[in-house]
């Protein structure tokens, strides 16, 4: 079974030492994941698999025949971004950009993630639904490092999607 | 045609408030974060060529040796390999910023662990780095001469800046500090590692880059290449952040050029993080002595820095840890000594805001254990010391917010004023302080050109190698030449990081800004003598807004004055006497509140605000987001940054982002900044100066001192990690 | 990456039959060995891809709770009996790393995970650990990270992992099988002191692989996990403490604790309970905990912070979970 990367079918690749990561980047024509580390360290090679966020560099591309994959390509376009990125643009969540992709990939995935409950480190009570604070869209972030400081502006863009939640 | 201008006196002129579009300082988006946020900004590694070949490095785990030989048949049959690189034009160093000529030592011989010194080629990447680990090297180690301990080595001294007598002011002083103070290296990190794609013509080379400063870069490869600088194009649009790192080439650089030559294809190559970790500069570890002598009132009578770093042998650069301590306070009796310990570690170069970063916070600190001394709030402390006249080269400052950030920056953060004691809020097990230092950074301009087209249609085009490395220098050239054409930032088009356009300054220092923002600047006031010339009237009589010429009650649309032929200029920025005449540095202040906990000594920033003026602001949103940037690394710089060298062999042992601990979102609270309009004349055309590292230099000390009121700790080494604090608990 | 032939395992003893094979990993969430292979630490020559064995399930187990060796990190501590009968679990992994991880790490690869002493994670570096015989380059060099409590003179290394730090102080059961034989091993049990084979991590054998974690009937109590650590989140723990404490009439009940970041393996030392249990607690009563804890401690320079911050940290999680002020 093919591996379906926004939507679009692909054939996995016959070395299987061939990270999910070097296969968009470098079979698949997506580079929009970013190559921070290798090592996942630093979370610019976020994407979403069936939904759920990870380190693409982590994880060898043959065992994800049959996966959805959504990147950063996949969330929006230059010609219609998707809220978040809109979000990131206003509110200067960035600077260089390079961990911005993945910054993006995972705040989509991670607003979700509190929407069906999952708890945090942040969370103070475990047996209630988490709200979304400051800290804990902090600590649901952490593994996405940004070199050139714009955590404070990419949390202003994260509330500014969560809109009154937030 | 060309404008050119060398800034010998102050432009008092500001002419950029007298036009009338609007456009410069305001808030806007930048124009190409659209492409950022959609993943579609093409960095280094993603240039997309057929058939491109993949190159890795192969280091040495040696910290210093003579290479006697590489098997290249140990390799060569592996499955994939195209080309093992032993040329002798490898690299084993890093260019320091500026060099403009080729790393002056040959990857044959090694000097620090970790160096390159072979290149492995291959069709795959994966094929490419198992056989870089299997290359055979020999070497003749070397590692007894290598001394690896800076503390251990006697260092070169470095001219002193020595006025009247520091010791005797000691002993006359009513309250003096004298501290001794260390800081960890630190790496620059920029998320996207080194990465190169070279392609060879036969004549001529091209190579997607990620470098700060094309214009050096160009001569540094040429020079590497013995090509020539017209036979090299260097192209970097986006660059993944630099941080001092991409100043100079290295050796990914040279690795995939001379294999694109040898091989006639295009060849990648990009470095993994634990080599750019190995290879790239480091900010060097310091040890700083930081002495303070008071008169009853706190004012300085005294002031001595001194501070001891370290390089390899041969590196000229030393981390300029005195530079703002030269003219951010007052004291008649000063020493200022640098001092430069020669050790095997790889090179150390510039780390944002070199010298400052490190050296301003622990004048800081020390400036708290005086304000303590003589029981006086510690900002007013600050204000009472702020000089009237460089102190040592008596000379003007240019202009200088630093005593209103002080007061805005209290006010804005809510400083409860007055002598302070350390102890005084406890919740649970935390203990609450705050803290506040002074910021200061010293101004550089640099030479830069920028051509700007007015095109047929009314639309300008700007064009210059400058980079863009996340400071906003598209938004910003834009802004500029839409104030001055009277153009929305829309209706200006910026292309940059291709040495095939004129060459700016390069991103480095802080000083782009102002000086591509200058080279920007000339083009315009050139084009609008033309525009004025082709009406018959006065440039002085000339207004541009919206895409219009306004003079008198006339009005033509730009487009209309041209008709149908576009013009274009070339500014010219050269630096001259203004800067020299004058002390100009960007200055401002920096307040924190922290949490210390009681059992821990575990750190957090509750929050932040920092005060600055930096000249004329050219855009308030990304300025505001370099201060933020500037801020989050204090908090690195002041808890967590810090490079762990082996004391056997010297091999650095945290080289990954899991050990060496950059700042994560959850470390960063909200931050406040707060702008201070400036116009500084003696800086540049455009009453710039630089914001870049500013918000980096002093921060920690205002943490520190946070610290301290929190919980009595009073912590001489940065950074300031569980354990340290803890062992300065008083009541262990 | 050395090359490899990739296997999926389709039955649980099919993956047992291939991991028999020295040569051979199981990899399942792949955070930990995809990382090490890259560096070369680890070099199978055969991966069997055991991810998609049906062993996800979180299921109840008499009173107790069976997690299976695949359910993924972020499952377990989302788990609406995790989070109310065995808080402390829930609690030390989301401590540890970060949420792109934890959905693809996975129970049995958290048991398993390796230590992240800088010398092992650098092929150019001694390390008895992974190379025996090379040396124990932490020893006399950069030892933050590492042990201070049954290290030695071979290995220094520190288990990194959290959960397993929880799972010791609730007492569980790892649950093993072999091509043809089951077996159970107590989580406290499961990892081992390097002594003079520190190239074996725990007691897993060749051809064994791990189906799941018990979790014995809840006990209720307050439960702590407290990490400390040099960034506020995405760090390895310098120390942390595991704590299930129960009382009545100002008396401990239950004192099962379990650290973190101070040895080769979670750190249980069952005198401390029979210390605690049945005496009234009181900062002088956590000192000798401590000095149970630290009697053996030894330092090796760079960590010699480490005895006093396990003091003290023992210390307030005793005060948190009791109300003592100290």
């Amino acid at each position: 079974m093919p591996i379906t990367i926004n939507d679009t079918p692909h054939d996995l690749p016959d070395d299987p030492r061939v990270s999910l990561l070097d296969f968009l980047r470098s079979h698949a024509g997506l580079t929009g994941t970013k190559k921070g580390c290798d090592h996942g360290q630093c979370g610019a090679c976020t994407v979403l698999v069936n939904g759920v966020r990870i380190n693409s560099c982590l994880s060898l591309a043959v065992t994800h025949d049959g996966d959805e994959v959504t990147t950063i390509e996949g969330l929006g376009s230059p010609v219609s971004p998707s809220e978040m990125q809109q979000a990131f643009l206003r509110h200067d969540g960035f600077q260089c950009g390079y961990c911005t992709p993945g910054q993006i990939c995972s705040a989509t995935a991670m607003l979700k993630e509190i929407a069906a409950g999952w708890p945090s480190d942040a969370t103070d009570d475990l047996e209630a639904s988490p709200k979304l604070t400051g800290e804990e869209i902090r600590e649901r972030m952490s593994g996405n490092l940004c070199r050139c400081g714009a955590y404070a502006n990419i949390v202003a863009a994260i509330r500014d999607v969560a809109g009154e939640n937030a | 045609m060309s404008v050119h201008c060398k800034q010998d006196a102050p432009d008092e002129r500001n002419v950029l408030d007298s036009t009338k579009q609007g456009v410069l300082g305001e808030p806007l988006e930048r124009p190409e974060g659209l492409l950022k946020v959609t993943g579609t900004a093409t960095y280094a590694a993603e240039f997309d060529a057929e058939s491109c070949l993949e190159g890795v490095l192969v280091t040495l785990p040696v910290v210093r040796g003579t290479i006697t030989s590489i098997d290249r048949e140990s390799v060569l049959q592996m499955p994939g390999v195209v080309a093992v690189i032993t040329d002798e034009r490898l690299t084993g160093r890093a260019a320091q910023g500026m060099a403009g000529e080729a790393p002056f030592q040959p990857a044959q011989q090694v000097c620090y662990w970790g160096q390159p010194v072979a290149l492995v080629v291959a069709e795959s990447f994966e094929e490419a780095r198992d056989a870089a680990k299997h290359l055979s090297v020999e070497c003749n180690a070397d590692e007894g001469d290598a001394p690896l301990d800076p503390d251990t080595v006697e260092a070169e001294q470095r001219k002193p800046t020595k006025n009247g007598d520091l010791a005797h002011a000691m002993t006359q002083a009513a309250h003096s500090v004298d501290a001794t103070f260390t800081t960890d290296g630190h790496a620059s990190a920029a998320m996207e590692p080194h990465a190169a794609m070279a392609q060879w013509d036969g004549q001529s080379l091209t190579v997607h880059a990620s470098l700060q400063m094309l214009k050096f870069n160009r001569a540094e490869l040429a020079d590497s290449l013995n090509l020539k600088e017209k036979q090299v194009r260097l192209i970097a649009p986006y660059v993944g952040g630099g941080f001092g790192s991409k100043l100079g080439i290295s050796q990914e650089t040279v690795g995939a050029s001379l294999a694109a030559m040898k091989l006639g294809k295009p060849v990648r190559v990009v470095m993994s993080r634990q080599q750019v970790f190995q290879t790239i500069m480091r900010r060097s570890e310091t040890t700083q002595r930081v002495r303070l002598a008071a008169d009853s009132e706190g004012r300085l009578t005294g002031f001595g820095h001194e501070a001891r770093v370290s390089n390899l042998p041969g590196e000229e650069f030393a981390e300029p840890v005195l530079q703002s301590s030269q003219f951010l306070y007052g004291g008649d009796n000063r020493l200022l000594q640098l001092e430069v310990a020669r050790i095997h570690r790889m090179t150390a170069g510039s780390v944002r805001a070199p010298g400052e970063a490190v050296g301003v916070q622990t004048v800081e600190q020390a400036m708290d254990m005086l304000a303590e001394k003589a029981g006086i709030d510690p900002v007013e402390l600050r204000l009472r010391n702020i000089p009237e006249r460089h102190p040592a080269k008596d000379k003007p400052y240019s202009s200088r917010k630093l005593a209103e950030c002080l007061r805005e920056g209290a006010s804005a953060f809510g400083w409860k004023d007055g002598p302070r004691k350390p102890r005084h809020t406890r919740e649970g097990e935390w203990w609450i302080g705050s803290g506040v230092a002074s910021a200061a950074r010293i101004h550089a301009v640099v030479e830069a050109k920028a051509r700007v087209t007015l095109r047929p249609d009314g639309t300008a085009l700007v064009e210059t190698d400058m980079t863009d490395i996340g400071t906003g220098t598209y938004a910003i050239l834009g802004q500029v030449a839409g104030e001055m054409l009277g153009l929305s930032l829309d209706d200006v088009e910026v292309r940059l990081g291709d040495t095939d356009m004129p060459p700016g300054s390069g991103s480095g220092g802080s000083f782009g800004a102002s000086s591509c923002g200058s080279a920007v600047f000339l083009a315009c006031e050139g084009l609008r003598d033309t525009l004025a010339e082709k009406l018959g009237i006065e440039a002085s009589d000339l207004s541009l807004k919206d895409g219009f010429a306004l003079w008198e009650n006339e009005k033509k649309s730009i487009a209309e004055v041209l008709d149908g032929k576009a013009i274009e200029e070339i500014g010219h920025f050269e630096p001259g006497k203004s800067t020299e005449d004058y002390a100009v540095a960007s200055f401002g202040a920096f307040f924190a509140e922290v949490a210390v906990n009681h059992w821990t000594g575990e750190t957090r920033v509750r929050r932040m605000t920092g005060a600055f003026g930096f000249g004329r602001v050219l855009n308030a949103r990304t300025a505001r987001s370099q201060c933020l940037g500037g801020m989050t690394w204090c908090i690195g710089n002041a808890l967590t940054e810090s490079l762990l060298f082996d004391p056997t062999d010297g091999h650095l042992a945290n080289c990954d982002l899991a050990e060496y601990h950059v700042p994560v979102h959850r470390d960063v609270p909200d931050l406040e900044v707060v702008l201070l309009e400036e116009r500084d004349a003696a800086a540049s055309p455009i009453q710039a100066k630089g914001v870049g590292e500013l918000g980096l230099c002093g921060g920690a000390g205002a943490i520190a001192n946070a610290i301290y009121d929190a919980c009595g700790a009073r912590v001489f080494a940065y950074p300031m990690t569980p354990d340290r604090v803890l062992a300065a608990m008083p009541d262990k | 990456m050395r090359p490899f032939d990739y296997q999926r395992a389709e039955r649980l003893e099919h993956a047992a039959q291939l991991a028999a094979d020295d040569d051979t990993m199981a990899l399942a969430g792949g955070t930990n060995l995809i990382d090490l292979m890259k560096l070369q630490v680890e070099t199978p020559q055969t991966l069997v891809d055991i991810g998609r064995l049906s062993l996800g399930e979180i299921a109840d187990e008499g009173d107790g709770l069976r997690i299976g060796a695949l359910a993924s990190n972020t499952a377990t501590a989302a788990h609406a009996r995790v989070r109310s009968d065995y808080p402390v679990l829930a609690r030390a992994i989301l401590a540890g790393a970060t949420q792109q991880l934890r959905n693809k790490a996975t129970t049995g690869g958290n048991l398993c995970q390796r230590t992240r002493c800088y010398y092992f994670t650098n092929i150019d570096q001694p390390c008895n650990k992974r190379e025996p015989g090379t040396g124990c380059g932490a020893i006399d060099g950069i030892a933050k990270l590492h042990a201070v409590l049954g290290t030695s003179p071979h290995c220094i290394a520190t288990y990194p992992g959290d959960m397993a730090v929880a799972l010791a102080a609730l007492d569980a059961t790892v649950e093993i099988a072999g091509d043809s034989h089951e077996r159970s091993v107590p989580v406290r049990e499961f990892h081992r002191l390097p002594g003079d084979t520190p190239e074996r991590d725990n007691v897993l054998e060749a051809g064994e692989i791990i189906t799941s974690v018990t979790l014995p009937a809840p006990v209720g109590g307050t439960q702590i996990y407290r990490k400390v650590r040099e960034r506020s989140s995405y760090a390895f723990a310098l120390c942390s403490v595991a704590a299930v404490i129960d009382m009545a009439d100002n008396r401990f009940t239950r004192a099962d604790l379990a650290f973190g970041g101070l040895a080769h393996k979670p750190w249980h030392d069952p005198r401390i309970a029979d210390l605690l249990v049945g005496s009234e607690p009181s900062p002088a009563l956590f000192d000798k905990a401590a000095d149970l804890l630290l009697e053996d401690a030894r330092g090796y320079g760079e960590n010699d912070f480490k005895i006093p911050l396990a003091r003290r940290t023992l210390t307030a999680v005793l005060c948190e979970a009791t109300g003592v002020e100290a």
